[in-house]
């Protein structure tokens, strides 16, 4: 349980320097008057989207260190054979930085007035996606055709576990670009999809970051890591 | 959640809108059923939770006739007691409470008591109250199936909550795991309305530290229900896929049945590592909004400002930073590493010095106060206690030495139904009474509600502090009937006896409470818009019960805290939170 303790660690830093910001020394019993009068403590000059974004983030992150607590914990039983990961997820990953690089060619596009831009990169994005979770039921397929099943060994279920979950995260994700591509294809002004434009690609920065990170466990890469860490710990 | 409109997308809402752009439901169905409107969706929750809640007010009165009478009644059996205790748990604690202070209280009051038009996502706000109606149907569904519901208790523990011999384990604990993932999801989308309203969605004037301490209570609870339900999402991944797929994340290798089951190597206590995870933290999400409620009921019927409102703020912080780091105090008899056990028992004795001070603030603002006993009042006093006397147990539960031999005994079980049963019910119903009038726009019958208040209070009492000499004596938990143990004293099954009459006493008392509340629905007099003199935005409103975008055209401006009770020199005991101070100042002046 060590990760999700240390992700709450930074979550509680981020959380208290906010509150710092928030005047919560003040005496509000004292304080008469319009708002204006005091400094700090009015709403985030952010959009209410962007802030819901990351808040759910913050959500979508506890929920995948917490697999990876479960993770840690499951690996050092004696059963845990580690998998050979398929060459294909290289493949993989590789798309997937594309569509990221897709997503965020398209934000900047939109700051630019560029409406093609946006559009083709929305596409692009959208595209790279489905390649890439196509490319996982693929690997998918070869593990099982290589007798690498579900159930045969906690490693294997770990695997299809966290490749599921992330590919839901990416596939909820893909609604979301649906629906703004859509908006985009109707015609709908630049100005009005700025923010929808940039909150898919801070998402899909997001589940890259996450692939990575699993990636790195499922691989085994980061194993060194991790033992050094415990032994900090320790 | 990418693109859903919301007027004033940044930073503050405009303060007067045309009367065109304020959500205006089209037809009936928009209206009452698919509502966006935070106020519809919050008694739609209610009115599910409390349903469900009923169903595990019955089951419970059945455990209890089992309890008190063991062998009269032979349409229980020893598999369906184990039913009824899992179901009656696991909707009391997430799908009635979770769902009603955060789903109910949370939608009604956030918007309203910020100054808000409504929560920020009204569709996805929306989609959560319907994905949380699924979760309790398909919960209540497992009543039907071939089987019956799971009988694993309600921590669900592994190994034995999936093998064959548990009941329900055909399509019970498949249903249960379902049924749980989907109230998370729901949760999370209801969540992130009621954190980013509170973030962004203030209106002018309402900084963070004019918040009343209901909106703190809650705004904490979400931030760490959605840090915490993420793990039991997890572990009810995990088991399902135990269950359905044959994985070993948590079956260790055994025999079932007589023959080596198909499972191995995995670990039972990274189930409970994970269920405790999010249980403990489960209780102060059910305790902090609670706390706040309760603290604008004492403040508003004492007639005085609640005593240190900044030591309150920073209290429920701290309550819900500690509450992560003492989950392992369930677990003391587990069979994990034992010094671990050491440390949680610290952190689990810190957490009582912020709940320390903050009854210590209740009973101040107590001190000397314009008290009026009320229906709110009487049950807001009556959580004091309760929760006072619950948490001088856990105290005792809390410590490694005291808390194994007391572990599955009834100790533990009148100590958590003190703390987290009886003390947050005593705060819902004081709630409603208190919010009716707001809600409906008529007042309650105030002998029935009387008469509800003292009969439960006494009557809890009566229930579960018995329930812990019991639990002294060494009687078990879950177990169907104790038969002829030479440790258990036959006046034990008189206690027992005794303590169904009470419980089935106090549970019929409800229906005075249901009653009244529909009675006075239809005959109940009219409140008007303030009837408590209260000084929360919530009172202010335009129209009791409020319209459609809470407050007309124009959004309240703020001017100062919410608790300015009996200030002295002011012409009123209160002063509403958007009174300019230059109309005190003239009513002052006219007073003098």
């Amino acid at each position: 349980m060590s990760a999700i303790i240390l992700f709450l660690a930074v979550l509680a830093v981020i959380a208290g320097w906010w509150l710092s910001q928030q005047r919560l020394t003040a005496k509000p019993w004292l304080e008469e008057g319009p708002a204006g009068d005091f400094p700090g403590g009015d709403a985030m000059t952010w959009p209410a989207a962007k802030v819901g974004l990351g808040v759910f983030l913050a959500v979508a992150s506890a929920l995948f260190v917490l697999f990876i607590s479960a993770y840690s914990m499951r690996m050092d039983v004696a059963d845990w054979r580690t998998l050979p990961v398929p060459r294909l997820l290289w493949f993989n990953t590789g798309v997937l930085i594309l569509s990221s690089v897709a997503l965020q060619w398209s934000y900047v596009a939109a700051y630019r007035d560029d409406a093609e831009g946006v559009m083709i990169g929305l596409l692009a994005g959208g595209a790279a996606a489905v390649i890439f979770l196509g490319g996982q039921l693929l690997a998918w397929q070869q593990l099982g055709a290589a007798g690498y099943f579900v159930a045969s060994n906690p490693a294997n279920s770990f695997f299809y576990l966290l490749t599921a979950v992330h590919g839901l995260h990416l596939t909820g994700g893909l609604v979301a670009l649906g629906r703004t591509s859509t908006k985009m294809w109707r015609g709908a002004g630049i100005a009005d999809m700025r923010l929808s434009v940039e909150l898919c690609a801070i998402y899909w920065h997001f589940l890259l970051l996450v692939w990575l990170v699993l990636l790195g466990l499922l691989t085994g890469w980061t194993d060194d890591f991790v033992n050094i860490c415990r032994r900090l710990l320790s | 959640m990418v693109d859903i409109p919301y007027e004033g997308i940044a930073g503050t809402p405009p303060a007067e809108v045309p009367d065109v752009e304020l959500y205006h439901p089209r037809s009936w169905w928009t209206r009452y059923v698919f509502s966006q409107d935070a106020k519809v969706i919050a008694i739609q929750y209610s009115l599910t939770a409390s349903a469900i809640g009923l169903v595990a007010l019955v089951l419970s009165w059945l455990m209890r006739l089992q309890l008190g009478f063991p062998g009269t009644f032979s349409f229980i059996d020893a598999n369906q007691y184990l039913q009824f205790i899992t179901m009656h748990g696991m909707i009391m604690v997430i799908y009635l409470l979770t769902a009603l202070f955060l789903g109910g209280f949370g939608n009604y009051l956030i918007p309203l008591m910020v100054g808000a038009r409504d929560m920020v996502f009204p569709y996805v706000n929306m989609l959560s109250y319907w994905v949380y109606l699924l979760a309790v149907l398909v919960l209540a569904s497992t009543f039907f199936v071939p089987g019956g519901p799971t009988g694993a208790g309600w921590t669900l523990y592994p190994p034995q909550a999936i093998l064959s011999g548990t009941p329900g384990q055909d399509w019970g604990i498949i249903l249960m795991m379902s049924s749980l993932i989907l109230f998370i999801i729901g949760f999370t989308m209801g969540g992130l309305n009621y954190v980013v309203t509170v973030l962004q969605a203030r209106t002018r004037g309402m900084t963070l530290m004019r918040l009343p301490l209901t909106v703190w209570g809650i705004f904490t609870a979400t931030v760490m229900a959605l840090l915490a339900f993420p793990a039991l999402f997890v572990a009810s991944v995990m088991l399902l896929l135990d269950r359905l797929l044959g994985t070993s994340f948590f079956m260790p290798s055994l025999v079932e049945m007589g023959q080596l089951s198909k499972y191995g190597g995995g670990s039972p206590l990274l189930f409970q590592h994970l269920f405790w995870f999010f249980g403990h933290p489960e209780v102060y999400i059910v305790a902090l909004p609670a706390f706040g409620i309760v603290s604008d009921l004492i403040s508003t019927h004492a007639r005085k400002n609640i005593f240190g409102y900044r030591m309150m703020v920073w209290a429920i912080v701290a309550i819900g930073a500690l509450s992560f780091i003492v989950w392992a105090h369930h677990m003391y008899v587990s069979g994990m590493f034992p010094q671990f056990g050491y440390f949680f028992a610290t952190t689990t004795l810190i957490i009582a010095i912020p709940t320390a001070i903050k009854v210590y603030n209740w009973v101040l603002t107590l001190w000397r106060g314009d008290i009026h006993l009320r229906v709110p009042m009487l049950f807001a006093l009556g959580f004091i206690i309760t929760f006072v006397n619950g948490g001088l147990t856990g105290l005792f539960l809390g410590n490694v030495v005291v808390d194994v031999p007391l572990s599955d005994t009834m100790f533990v079980v009148a100590h958590f139904h003190m703390v987290m049963g009886v003390a947050p019910i005593m705060v819902v119903l004081g709630a409603i009474y208190h919010w009716y009038p707001k809600v409906t726009g008529r007042m309650y019958n105030d002998a029935l509600g009387k008469f509800h208040f003292w009969v439960t209070f006494l009557g809890a009492y009566l229930i579960f502090f018995p329930m812990h000499y019991l639990g002294l004596l060494g009687v078990p938990r879950r177990y169907f009937e104790l038969g002829d143990t030479s440790f258990i004293p036959s006046s034990a099954h008189s206690l027992n006896a005794f303590i169904s009459v009470v419980a089935l006493t106090v549970g019929f008392s409800q229906m005075v409470f249901l009653f009244n509340l529909a009675w006075s629905l239809f005959k109940g007099e009219a409140s008007g818009g303030n009837p408590w003199r209260a000084t929360t935005l919530e009172w202010q409103t335009p129209e009791t019960p409020p319209g459609h975008g809470n407050w007309g055209k124009e959004l309240p401006v703020v001017y100062r805290w919410a608790y300015d009770y009996s200030v002295p020199g002011a012409a009123e005991d209160f002063i509403p939170q958007n009174q300019p101070p230059h109309a005190t100042q003239l009513i002052q002046g006219a007073a003098s």
